[in-house]
């Protein structure tokens, strides 16, 4: 206050809180307009050019037409289906499974709690198309997988693991939950590190017992790191690329590919066209917005 | 107590498969990288030493080292500037805090929302436009800022000290040089951990440098890399699991280091 004071009397027309305050707008103003430039401009042009077809420089303007192609595009159906496969069994399956490792770890009398606790969190350390290279060839016809399965008598010949609809889809799924249970269980971690051991203390006097107190200690104190995960994964599975594209290549066929891959194929690949491929893009768009919502309103609610 | 040594030794049963599942496919990539075709099929499971025949290979088919480089410098890149330019703004939102920069800072949050793929194809003609295809720059544009590691600085700010920065003005810091010398030091663990995030998120990153490289090109990075060699005609599983192992000694050596600061920083981040 004082050297605000002392300010005003010498400048009367610049004050201290105006100065300030026009540095706080200086020292956001290149992270902000990077955020419009990189998101904001993009997905009103994404909107602009999904009312054009055409390749390269020979966009015409189209209307709705790209839009009313999303009805009848025969790809749609499967790749939407796929991506909402992933979304609705994987996503579930790895929170629950990161919430009762985190309960576990959070345990203060384990040993080796730090040990396990890296092993978990390692496969987060390695990229996705790495990933997805050691999963493909785990899971080839010679892979590892077969290898073991048929020395231990479960297989006579060997399966092709991602030559079939549905086991491909399964690998990539077990591919997804190998790779993210772990990032999430930190979350995890890190929110019930936030939680006073003494209510568990006073449970368990109670006589609650482990489940009991998972239900109603645990998972009501962890529903913003819950919430913060299921948004984070599932704007995650929207966009699933790499996988299907370095494991199986969206294959059997179009078996898992998914949404991301469709909007690469349509606007990259073969004869691009990059006005229908905003299309499918604004798509998925509208499908994290609604989801995200539907998140946020179940999340705010008392469990 | 039978029944609470039941359930403890189920904890450990559990906690050690769920343990060895997340290590072997990792065990089994850096085993298989120096071990031979033949030995790899057969499903050997210990190190062999075809280790620098594998990398041999791998050099003769993909430009390796470029490939290398051109990802630690586009990791690097991405990762100073834009713990720079996102703390700088988190401090700004939260020391300068008023009624407009929150609503604005809650209109930038908006952005987290917008799935990559929703934006890719606009980014791709922008990135086009300027001339920036098979570039650094081009690489970094759409990771330089985030609206989420501006909330990881804007939170941190508000754990900093004011009356820090109220004795730094007294004493007649500008306040650039109060951001720079006094809260830049006081939070290195966010930002080691901002660091990792974008370390490891950069490294990583396929979709876009597919969409604005060409495969071919000498500024492929080593996701690329790896997808190149699925592309080919013979799968020599060595060579793969090599370049898989090479591909992710950096993030797991970030990983490694910054373990730590990493889960404070995510504390930090959800408060």
């Amino acid at each position: 206050m004082q050297t605000a004071k002392q300010e005003a009397k010498i400048k009367p027309f610049f004050t201290m809180t105006r100065k300030r305050g026009l540095t706080g707008w200086l020292f956001l103003s290149v992270a902000s307009a990077l955020i419009i430039l990189t998101s904001f401009y993009p997905f009103v042009r994404a909107i602009e050019m999904a009312m054009y077809s055409g390749a390269g420089t020979r966009m015409q303007f189209a209307g709705l037409v790209n839009f009313q192609r999303l009805l009848i595009d025969p790809h749609l159906k499967q790749v939407l289906s796929n991506t909402f496969l992933f979304l609705l069994v994987q996503v579930p399956m790895m929170i629950l499974l990161g919430l009762i490792l985190a309960a576990m770890l959070n345990d203060p009398k384990l040993k080796g709690k730090g040990i396990f606790r890296t092993a978990i969190f390692l496969p987060c350390a390695v990229g996705l198309v790495a990933y997805s290279l050691v999963f493909r060839q785990m899971f080839a016809v010679d892979g590892i997988v077969n290898t073991a399965l048929l020395t231990f008598g479960i297989l006579d010949t060997p399966y092709n693991f991602l030559g079939t609809a549905w086991s491909a889809r399964m690998v990539i799924i077990i591919g997804l939950m190998w790779r993210w249970t772990g990032y999430n269980m930190m979350f995890y971690l890190a929110g019930l590190q936030q939680i006073e051991p003494s209510i568990y203390e006073a449970a368990r006097i109670d006589g609650a017992n482990v489940i009991q107190q998972f239900r109603k200690i645990t998972l009501p104190l962890l529903r913003p790191m819950i919430l913060l995960t299921a948004i984070m994964s599932t704007t995650g599975t929207l966009q699933l690329f790499d996988e299907p594209f370095n494991l199986t290549n969206g294959g059997p066929g179009i078996a898992t590919r998914t949404i991301a891959f469709h909007v690469f194929n349509v606007g990259f690949q073969q004869s691009p066209n990059l006005g229908y491929a905003s299309a499918v893009a604004l798509l998925i768009f509208v499908i994290a917005a609604i989801l995200g919502l539907i998140q946020i309103k179940v999340g705010d609610k008392r469990w | 107590m039978v029944g609470r040594n039941i359930a403890r030794f189920f904890k450990y049963a559990f906690l050690t498969i769920a343990a060895v599942l997340s290590v072997f496919p990792l065990y089994w990539m850096v085993v298989s990288s120096t071990n031979a075709n033949p030995a790899i099929l057969r499903g050997s499971l210990i190190p062999g030493t075809n280790l620098f025949v594998n990398i041999q290979n791998l050099i003769a088919q993909q430009a390796l080292g470029q490939a290398f480089i051109n990802s630690i410098v586009n990791a690097l890149s991405v990762s100073v500037v834009s713990i720079i330019i996102c703390s700088i703004a988190g401090y700004g939102f939260e020391i300068f805090h008023s009624k407009a920069k929150d609503r604005f800072m809650a209109f930038l949050l908006v952005s987290v929302m917008v799935p990559f793929a929703a934006v890719m194809i606009p980014l791709f003609s922008l990135v086009a436009n300027m001339g920036l295809m098979n570039t650094t720059l081009g690489f970094m544009l759409p990771m330089l800022s985030s609206a989420f590691l501006i909330m990881l600085f804007r939170q941190s700010a508000r754990a900093f000290p004011h009356e820090m920065i109220e004795a730094a003005r007294v004493d007649g810091l500008s306040e650039l040089s109060i951001f720079i010398r006094i809260f830049m030091p006081t939070m290195k663990a966010t930002y080691a951990a901002a660091f990792t995030i974008q370390f490891l998120a950069s490294w990583n990153t396929f979709l876009w440098p597919r969409l604005i490289m060409t495969p071919g090109a000498s500024s492929i990075t080593m996701p690329m890399l790896l997808a190149n060699l699925l592309s080919g005609y013979v799968t020599d599983f060595g060579v793969n699991m090599v370049a898989a192992f090479i591909a992710s000694v950096p993030t797991i050596i970030v990983f490694f280091i910054m373990q730590r600061q990493f889960a404070q920083g995510i504390v930090g981040s959800v408060k």
